[in-house]
Parts: C-alpha cells; structure tokens; sequence
C-alpha cells in the first residue's frame, strides 16, 4: 500500500496481495469490470447500428472503477463522478437497466432524457448529478463534504473522480485547496488515463506524476496502479478512511490508460499510433484480472466463462426493457425549471 | 561624498554596484513618499481613494533592479507601485494616476495604481485578481514565438491571488511551454482580512512549483539584495530559454488594503508593531551605512530629494485637467462604438 | 406582503441586508455564509459585522480568493441540504464563477428532474456612482437574467430588501441577489419589524400617475422617483413602477399601467443594446402595442465598456434625475 507521497514499489510480485478481500468481493470485482466492458461495448454498437446518437468510452479503467468502487461504504458515502465512470456507478449500485435508460434517453432514465448518456445520478445511492463541464464538480464535492462535516455526519465521506485533464482547471486548483484549509473528508481519485481527448500528458502538464501537487496543498498524494483493482481498492480505502477519521483529504493518482477514443464522435487515429494502443493493451485491467484470479484459484476457467455470459445476459435484458421504454413526452421540457413553474414573465 | 564602488564591502551585494544599491534605496525611499501622499491627498479630499504598499519596498526595488528595461516586460498588480518606479514610471504618472488626469496612460478611466505604459513594457490590467496572469502567459509566449531570446515577462501577484483558478491554469501553461515567464509572489500574509492560514495550508507557496515541473524558490522580501538575487536567477532562466520559476519574496503589509479598509477589525496592532521591526527601510538605510556605501547626509540628501520630487509631481499633476466627457466614447472600438450600425 | 408585526424600524439598505442575514443565521442552523472577509473583517460594508463572534467560524466562511469556488462550493452545499448564502464582493469579480452559477446551479433542478436541487442565494454589491471605475461599478443583472433555472432580484428600498431577501433565502431555486451599493447608505426606510416576505415577479407602483409609466429598478428608481415628483410640480401625472424582481418579471403591473399611460419610459442604469429594457420593450411591443400612443423608449448608459474613474467619465455614463426629467417631459408632451 502506498504511503504519503512515495511511489509505488515494485517489490512485491509472488505474494496474493488481497488487502482482507474475500474471495467474492474480488469476483463482485471482476463482475463490475465485465459489466462495465460490456455496457460501453453496448453502448458503442447501439451508437454504430444508428440506435443512439452517442456513447463514451472508458475501456482501460475497469481496475480502477472497481477498486474504487468496493472501497465505497453504501448508504454513507458520496460519489461525485465524471462521465467516464461507468464501472463506479455500477460498483455503488447503479444496474444495467439505469445505465441503458440513460444510453436510450428514456423518460424513466434519472433525468428524464435529459442529459448525455453517463450523466447518471442516483439520490439514493449517494451518485451526484453532474454535468459535462469539467472540473466544475470538484467545488460542488468540497461543498458536500463541508455539509457532511457541518452536520457532524462522522464516518461519512465524499469521493469525487476525474481525469488528467481535469487537473488543469481552475476549479480543481480551488477545489483541493479549500478542502485543504479546512481539512474536509474527501478524497480526490485522479484516473490519469493519459489522454485528454487528443491531447496527451505532455501537452497538459510538466509534471507526469500529478500526485505531486498535493503537497503544495498541504495535503497528501498518493500514486497507484490504476490497472490494478486490488492496489485501487487499497489506495482509494485508506484514503476514504483518513477521511472518515477526520484526518482531512487526500489526493490519490490512478495511472491507467484509455484504450478507445474519447467517445463515438472522436477518431483517435488521427492523434495517436496504433502500435502505442497495442503496446499499452498489454496491461489491459480486464484479460489481466481474470488471469490473476484464475492464477490464484479464485475462479476456474469456466468460471470466467459463466461469468461472462451472465454478465452479456443481463446486459441484453437491460437493452431490451430500456429500448422498449417510451421517450420523454415533448411537454416534459418544461418540468423542473424552477420549484414553481417555468415562466420567466408572470 | 560615498566611497567609490571599488570599496569592497563585507556584505554579499551578488554584483551589485554602489550606484545600483543607492538606486535601489531611491526606489524605497519615493515608493514610500509617494504611496503616503496618496494616503494624504485622500485625507484632505482631493482624491477618493488610495492603495497603499508599505512593506513591499524591498521586494519590489531588488525585482525592479532585475529587470531589464527595454527588453522585458511586466505584469504587476495593484501594489506594485515601487515596481512601476523601478522599471521607468515616473512620479508625475504616478500621481496622474491617482488624480485621475486625462494625460494618465489610462485616460483617468483606471482606478489609481493600475498603471499601463506600452513604454515601459508594463502590461494594462485590471483589479481582478489573476486575471493578469493569463495575459502575462500569452505574453511569454509570444516573445518564444517570435524567438526572442534575452526577454522575460515577470508577472507578479500577492499571496491571496494564488489561490485564484488563473493563477493555477497561467503556471501550468508556462510550464508545459518552457516560457521565459517568472511568477513573482509577494507575500504579505494579509488578502485583505484574509489571513495566510485561510488561504492555504501549506503556507510555502514556492513548493507549489515541483507539481507544476518548474523550479521554485523563497527569499526574504525584506532584504533588497536578497531579492534581486532571486528574481535575477529566474530572470536570467527565463531570457536563455530555461523555462519559468515561480519565486516566492516574503514580506509584509503594514497598512490596510486601501483607504477604504480598517485593518484593526481583523489584526491586532501589537501585530503589526512587531512586523514594523523588519520595515525595510529603515534596515536598508543602516545596510548601506554600515557599509559606507552612503554616508547619513547623503541619505538626508536623498530623502530630500525624494519629497521635492514628489511635491512637483504633485503639483504638475494636480494641475492637469481631467478628461472630457465626451472622451467616455472612445477607444471601445477601433471603429464607432455603436451596437447597433 | 404578509407582515406579521405593526410596528417598523428606519434602517438604510446595509443595515436591512445585516439585519435579515442575522435573523437568518439565529433561525434555521443549516444557513452558512460563504465569501471573502465576511469573517472577522466582517464583509467590505460592514454588513456581517460580529457574525463569526456569535455564529463561529464554520458558519461565517473565509474563502480564499477564488470566485469559481466560492459559488461552486455553495451549489455542493445546497445540493446536500445546507443553506448557503454565497458573496461576491463586489459584481465585477463575479464572472470567473459564470459557469457555476448559470452551468450547473441554474440547471441542478433541470437535469437531475428534481432529484438534486439547488437552494442557493448569491449576494453581491452592484452599480456605479461611488467612484468605482471599472472593476468596483457594474450592472451585471442583464448577462444572467437570459438565464432559465435563475433567480434574480434587485430591491432598492430597505423594507424590500428584508422581504425580498427572506423569500430568496427560502427560495428552493437559487437567486442572485443584487445590492445597488450606492444605496447601501443612501437609501433609509421604515422597515417592519418581525419576519416577513415579499414574492420575487412582483413589482411595486411607487407613484401613481396617468400620463406616462416609468420602470426602473436599484439606483435609477430613486431618482426616476424624484424626477417624477418634480414633474408632478409642473403639473405633470408620470406613474413610478419598481421592478424589484428582474426574473421572473412582473408582466401584470406593468401591462396594467402602460394600458393606462400608453406611454412607456424605461430607465437603467446598465447599458442600452441588450439591458433589461430590450425584454421589457418587446414584452409590451408584443402584447400591448395598441395601447401605446407613443414608441417605447429606454434610458440607459451609452454601450461604452464602463464607467471611468474620473468624476466627468462617471457622470457623463450615468443618469441624473435631471436627464430623467427631461426624458419624461418629452414622452408626456409626445
């Protein structure tokens, strides 16, 4: 597990490092994972068959969804997240069916049809609606995690997420440096993916190892294998429980890598080579996890297998019951402008 | 009559000339005068309103020594009096400014202290904190675009503005870019009634450089020599294409934010008497004393000097007319200033 | 307006805002206000003075300088059930936080269809004639009003202040909040004591009349008021209307009057191309247009960025209640 501040050593190789998960929060894990592959797979052939005009792309971030996601405690915590999140929106209970809704922009999704696919929100489960701006949910965290502190709501945590890119706005600079001051339980989880649409780290930032900046906050950093869900899962809980301890924030430095392009409207062959893409898909979190649970004895070949197809089960169901729904009628544009009607002339 | 600059001294002067040092105590020594005079004419009624920067002296006289007049260029804030006078602003400028003249680089439509001199190489800004910095990024950029090696753009701000989106997104431009851009902070632990530990939680604002990928030092902006030293290095970075520094002088305001401000809601005097023991004029005076670089007649001379100077400019700007009302239309556009043509 | 007490106190509009804010703070714990110097320095005017000593330093927030946070932060907190009032010091320093305010707090409700709402209140001091050249004097209530899902109020009276500030507070929806500061100590009234509220969309007739109808809001109102008294000495009949309330609008009071007057005179003191009087010019245009025995006709500052620090700049971009006379002797003579 990483300390304050220190890279990841590389030390550690034969030893299971299983940081207390039982053999079926790790298979809970995996399912995530395929879930989240399968989904935004989805996504992708409903955008290419002409049925959805869009869909993102997160492949590449399954570890560290999942990880993430099991370190979140349900029916306490908080998730402010980014549109790529998919995978942690499953991994604190978002199902299938909710995410197709949204894909299909059915009047049953959260918003009503309204928002992008993967702009999920979920009272209920503690998922925070956001918009597609980025950054611009990182003040809104803080500000939850302040109420939480208020309220003197002890245990109770705020976990917000975003990519490399997001490092680079102003209110993430603003955003770390207030929970900062005021030693919020919150923790920042950057999924550093290395690509910001087509513009690759070099271009965002000198400095590579963004966890760096968290001491110029007078808050600690640390850095972890974003294509590992166990070490995320180790990462992102002892941060969430320095939090949760009253022990302020944390910045936490996901490196993982983003496989596909930025969604179904972006080409990215046209800003990086194929061979780089190859090259990194050979830490692919996905094939790498199930080997690593095959390898240990956790699950058996066919075990993945069944899994697997489980998993593509539940997804048809979902595509089949949410396509099936009706649209937003045209006079729900008009709800929920204002508590008290929409007229802007009374 | 001082001793010549070949008298070595047992202070470390970093190259410094006994011209250059009694240049720089000039700079103190007028920044002082003519900030009380704004302070002053605010009290008798002439003027509505005056910024005052007592206890940046040093800071801003050792960075304006640095600079190079005629190649680099600076962005300041609105504090930034004694380095307006550092890099060739005049007194009389100055008080146009604060008269508000129409012969003021702005046209008397500025609030006083924001300067602008195309002359100078001293970028227009406005009081909005940061915003400057962004400018000040493009600025570089253009001097690395148009590969003018050999100039700089220093962009200074106080310790509040860091905390400001655009201070954040203008030192990560810089550095991905390797500009020949230096960000120059004076920290005086007061944002108004905002105190440092409110502001941040790590109060070395120069660490904030390693996350940027720049390098980042402190220095003590009380000392002049101290300072100039510092803002040098990273100036000198800059100009031969070493990329940014973010330098950090620590320092202290003495008075309220401006004439507007009562300082003793939210600090205490006893506070303030104590920071008086660092004033760096009064230090700097018994530094060249000390030394012989200037005897005390010469530096009553000076002071003198100093007053007269700024009783001219006074006079000659007071005396100035202000702008014309129809003088509001102008310089909206290049063209008629109508929406609708 | 409900009001619950029958006896009143003379106050200005610092002292109405400080007043209100206190009551707010004592009554419900969930109020927090968040700024720059509104703790110990007790805000720039003075209006939060001594409220850190009674309600502690969790609840009266010292930011550091960053616009974008100090409401992004707020829209966090009102999405988890607090009750902020956000700061800006000063209008001009508000626009870093553009997007918080009209991105994600005006549409909080909207695409979240009513899961996650946004009862937020932002507070900031506006307009000119203080000397305050370009960055400390402008009128921002035209780049926010286009906004659905946003709330604006600008009162200029201390009685509105209490009432209107109140409703906004209570408000489930945000509000942007402006306070003419040139009327901060300028403007005194009796203000009724004990809690009370007045609807935002309701404007208020200051001044009955015939033969013209004025709208103007903040500064403007009160010297469109003493033009329109001076009128009244020349034996002229100009109806005062107080907009109070930028969006929504109050349609009612002012169709009513103009269907009266039939003549129509906006006063403001933001600029003309595209101000709050281009909506209400084309509101009456469209829905009362055979009542009107005369054009439209709007009184604002010329389309130059601001006003200048130099009193002749300043004066010659802002309305005196002597042009305002003049304006409205025209329109009635029309």
């Amino acid at each position: 597990m990483s300390t304050p501040n220190d890279a990841p050593s590389a030390t550690e190789k034969p030893a299971f490092e299983r940081h207390g998960l039982s053999d079926a929060q790790l298979v809970a894990m995996l399912r995530t994972m395929l879930t989240h592959r399968t989904l935004e797979s989805r996504g992708f052939q409903l955008n290419r068959q002409g049925k959805i005009p869009f869909a993102s792309a997160g492949e590449g971030h399954e570890g560290v969804q999942a990880g993430a996601a099991m370190a979140f405690e349900r029916g306490k915590d908080i998730f402010i997240p980014y549109y790529r999140d998919l995978g942690l929106s499953l991994g604190i209970g978002l199902t299938p069916y909710e995410v197709l809704l949204s894909l299909f922009a059915r009047a049953d999704d959260h918003s009503s049809g309204r928002q992008f696919p993967h702009h999920y929100a979920s009272r209920r489960l503690g998922l925070q609606t956001i918009s597609s701006v980025i950054a611009a949910q990182l003040p809104h965290a803080v500000g939850t995690a302040y109420a939480l502190r208020y309220r003197k709501e002890l245990g109770r945590t705020v976990l917000v997420t975003f990519g490399d890119g997001a490092t680079s706005e102003s209110e993430w600079h603003e955003s770390l440096n207030f929970a900062a001051v005021h030693a919020l339980p919150i923790v920042f989880l950057c999924e550093n993916n290395e690509w910001a649409i087509s513009t690759p780290l070099s271009k965002q930032t000198a400095q590579p190892d963004l966890y760096k900046r968290a001491a110029g906050y007078g808050m600690p950093g640390t850095v972890v294998d974003g294509m590992d869900p166990i070490a995320c899962y180790a990462a992102v809980k002892a941060a969430l429980d320095r939090a949760r301890e009253g022990g302020g924030p944390t910045f936490v430095e996901a490196k993982c890598y983003r496989f596909l392009a930025h969604t179904t409207d972006d080409d990215d062959r046209t800003y990086r080579s194929r061979e780089e893409v190859e090259r990194r898909r050979k830490s692919d979190p996905v094939p790498c996890f199930e080997a690593r649970l095959i390898e240990q004895g956790i699950l058996t070949a066919e075990d993945v297998v069944a899994l697997k197809r489980s998993v593509l089960e539940e997804a048809n169901v979902a595509t089949d019951r949410a396509e099936a729904m009706p649209y937003p009628r045209p006079d729900d544009l008009f709800g929920n402008v204002y508590a008290d009607g929409w007229q802007p002339w009374r | 009559m001082a001793k010549t600059d070949t008298t070595t001294s047992a202070f470390e002067r970093h190259g410094l000339t006994d011209e250059q040092l009694r240049q720089i105590l000039r700079n103190m020594l007028l920044q002082r005068q003519l900030d009380n005079r704004g302070f002053q004419l605010n009290r008798q009624g002439k003027v509505p309103f005056a910024l005052g920067s007592e206890g940046h002296e040093a800071l801003q006289a050792g960075a304006a020594m640095a600079f190079e007049r005629g190649k680099d260029l600076l962005a300041p804030y609105y504090r930034d009096l004694g380095l307006a006078l550092g890099i060739g602003l005049s007194p009389y400028e100055i008080l146009l400014s604060i008269f508000a003249r129409q012969a003021d680089h702005n046209g008397g439509r500025q609030f006083p202290n924001h300067y602008s001199s195309k002359a100078a190489g001293l970028l227009s800004f406005s009081s909005i904190l940061a915003a400057h910095l962004p400018h000040a990024v493009g600025a570089a950029f253009s001097l690395k675009y148009r590969g003018q090696l050999g100039r700089a753009v220093l962009a200074t701000c106080g310790d509040g503005t860091t905390s400001e989106g655009e201070w954040h997104e203008s030192m990560n431009f810089a550095a991905i870019h390797k500009l020949p851009f230096v960000m120059l902070v004076e920290n005086n632990e007061w944002a108004i009634s905002t105190p440092l530990s409110k502001q941040m939680a790590q109060p070395e604002i120069w660490k904030r450089a390693e996350g940027y990928g720049m390098p980042g030092r402190r220095f003590n902006g009380f000392d002049p020599i101290d300072t100039f030293a510092a803002v040098k290095e990273a100036l000198d970075r800059a100009r031969s294409g070493g990329g940014p520094t973010l330098v950090e002088g620590t320092c202290y305001r003495y008075l309220a934010h401006s004439t507007d401000d009562n300082d003793m809601t939210y600090r205490t005097r006893e506070e303030v008497l104590e920071h008086r023991k660092l004033d760096p004029l009064p230090r700097f005076e018994s530094v060249l004393l000390e030394n012989g670089v200037m005897t005390q007649a010469e530096i009553d001379a000076l002071r003198n000097d100093v007053l007269r100077e700024t009783n001219e400019a006074t006079d000659a700007a007071e005396a100035m007319p202000y702008p014309d009302p129809s003088e509001l239309h102008t310089h909206v556009y290049e063209g008629a200033w109508q929406p609708w043509q | 307006m409900a009001v619950s007490s029958t006896t009143s106190t003379v106050m200005n509009n610092v002292e109405a805002v400080r007043a209100t804010l206190y009551e707010a703070m004592k009554n419900d714990d969930r109020t927090v206000i968040i700024g720059e110097d509104v703790g110990p320095r007790g805000n720039v005017f003075l209006i939060t003075k001594d409220f850190i000593s009674e309600f502690g330093a969790e609840r009266v927030i010292d930011t550091p300088i960053a616009e974008a946070s100090i409401v992004g932060i707020a829209v966090g907190m009102a999405m988890e059930g607090l009750r902020p009032i956000a700061e800006i010091q000063f209008a001009d320093f508000i626009y870093p936080a553009f997007n918080q305010i009209v991105g994600e707090a005006a549409k909080t409700r909207y695409r979240s269809n009513g899961e996650y709402t946004c009862p937020l209140v932002i507070r900031t001091p506006y307009g000119g004639g203080v000397r305050g050249a370009l960055s400390h004097s402008v009128c921002i209530e035209a780049l926010f009003y286009h906004v659905p899902g946003l709330k604006i109020v600008a009162p200029s009276f201390p009685a509105d202040v209490k009432g209107l500030l109140n409703t906004s507070i209570d408000d489930p929806d945000p509000v942007l909040f402006l306070e003419h500061k040139k009327t901060y100590r300028l403007i005194k009234g009796e203000v009724p004591d004990g809690h009370y509220t007045i609807p935002i969309g309701k404007a208020n007739v200051l001044k009955a009349g015939t033969q013209l109808t004025v709208v103007s809001y903040g500064l403007y109102v009160h010297w469109a008021l003493e033009a329109a008294q001076q009128l009244e000495s020349e034996g002229l009949s100009v109806e005062v209307i107080d907009l109070r309330s930028i969006r929504p609008m109050d349609k009612t009071t002012i169709l009513a009057s103009v269907e009266k007057t039939r003549k129509l005179l906006i006063v403001h003191e933001d600029n003309k191309f595209g101000g709050i009087g281009a909506e209400i010019s084309a509101m009456v245009a469209e829905e009362a247009l055979f009542h009107l025995d005369a054009p439209i006709r709007r009184l604002c500052a010329p389309d130059v960025p601001a006003m200048g620090y130099a009193l002749p700049l300043e004066e010659e971009y802002m309305s005196s209640p002597a042009e305002m006379a003049e304006a409205m002797r025209e329109m009635v003579k029309f």
